[in-house]
């Protein structure tokens, strides 16, 4: 179950490859890849910067993660998220999973980024026209996070 | 008790600190009680994590609520709503 927090960019093909490969029990990996977008509340995104807490990270992540792993039947679960400054179209978040049926695997994924949205301590700073300004959180991603609640 | 304090993002930068290591007097019990002690120190710590602020907490890094009991030598962090994904 690795969790990855880094500055540096990553390859996905070969980050999926290395999540299944040697398990030929696996017949699904669902993958979601976050981007950094240009637009966000109205304003131009020139870059941001996204600040984590170190160590609480990890184990925020590895909770999430051993919550999946508890109640869906998954094989293998990766999450690399990046630190520090980005563009637009950068990649900042890959999560990814593998199971045996499709169905678990789409579960997991939206599960793992619905909590890592709301428990994950990273925030994000963008650089706009106007200046530099804190994101807020959405109320949307509680919204998100109470579906899995029942 | 003692304890080590850690600020994060608009926080940090509101405060101008990212750590440091207190002793509270022993009226300090939980989180909230932590966060009032703080207050009283005056601006900036009364503007930023006044009352009506939103703010969430952890206790040696895990997100608690507010009325989670401290122990002598905890990590306590205060920052704002995460916003990473």
């Amino acid at each position: 179950m690795p969790i990855k927090i880094q500055e540096s960019d990553f390859d996905v093909s070969a980050e999926i490859s290395a999540l299944r490969k040697g398990d030929p029990r696996v017949g699904a990996v669902v993958s979601f890849l976050g981007t950094v977008r240009d637009m966000n509340d109205g304003s131009q995104v020139k870059g941001m910067t996204l600040e984590h807490y170190p160590g609480m990270t990890e184990k925020a992540l590895q909770e999430i993660l051993d919550h999946a792993k508890a109640r869906w039947d998954i094989y293998q679960t990766l999450v690399i998220h990046r630190v520090g400054p980005l563009l637009p179209e950068d990649q900042i978040v890959l999560v990814a999973v593998t199971s045996a049926h499709r169905g678990e695997a789409f579960a997991v994924c939206e599960f793992i980024m619905d909590y890592l949205k709301t428990a994950a301590p990273f925030w994000k700073k963008e650089d706009t026209p106007e200046g530099a300004r804190w994101v807020d959180a959405r109320i949307t991603d509680e919204v998100a996070l109470s579906k899995w609640k029942k | 008790m003692k304890l080590e304090l850690r600020f994060f993002a608009s926080l940090r930068e509101a405060l101008g600190i990212s750590q440091e290591s207190v002793t509270t007097p022993v009226t300090v019990k939980t989180i909230a009680d932590l966060r009032a002690h703080l207050i009283e120190r005056g601006n900036p710590w009364s503007e930023v994590l006044a009352d009506g602020k939103v703010l969430r907490c952890a206790l040696n890094q895990h997100m608690v609520d507010a009325n989670t009991a401290l122990q002598d030598g905890a990590e306590v962090a205060f920052f704002p709503p995460v916003t990473g994904g």
